[in-house]
């Protein structure tokens, strides 16, 4: 057998080195499988939402058909419910982000104190995480924000208030307390890892020198979580991009386009309205959107990886 | 009271409330699984009240339930065991015989994973349609395990770098061929490693709910897809739901407490350590 990988993707260098002397491995093999259905699976359905995106294409109408060139672009770009999706889709994200990394930096600093039973009380604090989509949104959109028999209606005509109603008022309002729900046991945990490799020879330096509590957050805490801050923002952005399920249970997108965002957007358009074409241009639209995120993410895991 | 135990004692009571807040939705679903479902309706809600095991038993009966839930299990685990097959061969090359575009090609599977799923709804959703896979379980387990399988390679490559060469190296030596040093050296070294990978990709499978509601109705759709048709206004069962939602999560739950560690590192593809 000749052991030979010149035409390798990952040739061993090293063994030229002399580190790997004992045996070449033919590494091709091995990682193929793997590169090729991701490729498959990346570069086949985005080339086709691509081809797509520049034809007539119905589902329900087969006499439409034949190259659109930019129409369906164009139609989206004038059509106010693009807009609409993409500015809900910005400001959930934005907000939720607000929520998360806020509250998820304070958590991540009171998690990080020892106090009695610990360890339960943040198993409890990471919970939401590991409830299901569906789950949650429909128990929050029940048992919760109900503005007949919910909890919180109750709480506020207990105090003699108007109870809201959370989905027909502020449905996107709603959303992102959802969606702010389930994440901020993400951000918790990412910055409370962080904060625990903070070297404890500094903290005590600074104790040493007199820093109080809030001069250690600001000058100590703060620029050490810096980077782990960032790649909170950079992950839960590309997640928060296609939030779906969520407003799928809660609202359909509702009332109006109110809480669709480009996700719902591109699902209406595509199962409910039948018009692959102008749905593959908002596809195009959603992918380029997740991609600026998506370089400076690969950047930041790059310079990681490096070691 | 020494100020250093005062002081620990107001941070026990913050941060419990904390947490308790944080916890209260599920610890309310939870409470209202055992309730009747007019008990789990009523103004002012009932904190006292004595439980009932009449949704559990309701929901186990409702042969679709079983169904569901046999779809979940069968679709995360299959999914996850052939991702971790096609995953710890390109990971073990990555891992030990890296070259000079393994970084590259790294960063390349874990970019895969930024792409939105809803960029490429509509092909796989007419690739699906054409080829008999809608509402399947295999469907399901394909588009599954091509999701994880970045996060599987990139865990497993993290861990197996963790192994020490020369045990791998000493083998080597004793003659043992790539495929025993595979089964009977690497394998048991990173036996842990390997089930929290697995542990965690079974958690994203179980929790996903764009490609289930998408590609699924019936035959093959899984809880997220169950628990979604209770938000029909004729499904306003509260009490029934929640005894659903709680069997559907709980499993998970426990998974995901035991991984918390592993779930840092496998989410944030080693940019936080």
């Amino acid at each position: 057998m000749v052991s030979t990988t010149t035409s390798a993707p990952v040739p061993s260098a090293t063994a030229a080195a002399g580190e790997r002397s004992q045996r070449n491995v033919k590494t091709l093999p091995l990682v193929a499988p793997s590169v090729v259905i991701l490729f498959l699976w990346m570069i086949v359905p985005l080339a086709m939402t691509l081809w797509f995106s520049f034809q007539y294409y119905n589902l329900l109408d087969p006499s439409v058909g034949g190259f659109a060139g930019f129409e369906n672009y164009t139609f989206l770009l004038t059509d106010p419910s693009l807009l609409t999706a993409m500015m809900n889709t910005l400001f959930l994200v934005f907000w939720v982000l607000v929520i998360t990394v806020g509250f998820g930096t304070l958590l991540a600093v009171l998690f990080d104190q020892d106090f009695y039973g610990r360890g339960i009380a943040r198993l409890l604090a990471i919970a939401p995480f590991f409830v299901m989509p569906t789950v949650s949104a429909l128990v929050w959109k029940n048992m919760l924000m109900h503005p007949v028999n919910g909890l919180f209606a109750f709480f506020a005509r207990s105090l003699g208030l108007p109870a809201i109603d959370f989905f027909g008022s502020f449905p996107l309002t709603s959303v992102i307390i959802i969606v702010a729900w389930q994440w901020l046991p993400f951000a918790l945990l990412i910055l409370l890892t962080a904060i625990q490799s903070l070297d404890s020879e500094q903290k005590e330096a600074a104790r040493m020198d007199g820093a109080g509590p809030f001069s250690m957050f600001f000058f100590i805490i703060l620029p050490h979580l810096g980077r782990a801050i960032s790649v909170v923002i950079m992950i839960e952005t590309i997640f928060l991009l296609s939030v779906f399920a969520e407003i799928y249970v809660t609202t359909s997108g509702g009332p109006g386009l109110a809480s669709t965002n480009l996700a719902f957007l591109i699902y209406l358009r595509a199962l409910r309205e039948y018009d692959v074409g102008g749905a593959s241009a908002a596809g195009i639209i959603a992918v380029i959107l997740a991609n600026i995120v998506a370089i400076f993410l690969v950047r930041s895991i790059a310079k990681n990886i490096a070691d | 009271m020494h100020p250093r135990t005062r002081e620990k004692l107001i941070l026990t009571v913050v941060g419990w409330f904390a947490a308790g807040l944080i916890f209260f939705p599920i610890f309310w679903m939870v409470l209202t699984s055992f309730k009747t479902e007019v008990e789990a309706v009523a103004t002012p809600p009932k904190l006292f009240f004595t439980p009932t095991l009449e949704n559990y038993i309701t929901v186990r009966e409702r042969a679709d339930y079983v169904h569901f839930a046999i779809n979940s299990i069968v679709i995360s685990v299959g999914a996850t065991l052939l991702a971790t097959l096609i995953a710890v061969p390109a990971a073990y090359a990555m891992a030990f015989f890296p070259g000079k575009r393994t970084k590259d090609l790294l960063l390349w599977m874990l970019s895969t994973k930024m792409m939105p799923a809803v960029g490429v709804l509509i092909p796989i959703y007419l690739l699906f349609r054409d080829t008999g896979a809608i509402d399947t379980r295999w469907g399901l387990i394909v588009v599954y395990t091509l999701m994880n399988l970045p996060i599987v390679v990139w865990m497993l490559y993290t861990f197996f770098k963790e192994v020490p060469k020369d045990i791998l190296e000493a083998g080597r030596m004793d003659g043992a061929k790539p495929k025993q040093e595979v089964w009977m050296l690497l394998l048991p070294l990173s036996l842990p490693g390997i089930a929290s990978t697995a542990l965690l990709s079974i958690i994203l499978c179980w929790n996903e709910a764009f490609w289930s509601l998408n590609l699924t109705t019936s035959q093959a759709a899984p809880l997220t897809t169950f628990i979604a048709s209770f938000s029909a206004p004729e499904g306003l069962f509260w009490a029934k739901l929640s005894a659903a939602s709680t069997i559907a999560i709980a499993p998970i739950l426990v998974f995901g407490w035991m991984s918390q560690r592993q779930l840092v590192r496998g989410l944030t593809f080693g940019a936080v350590k």
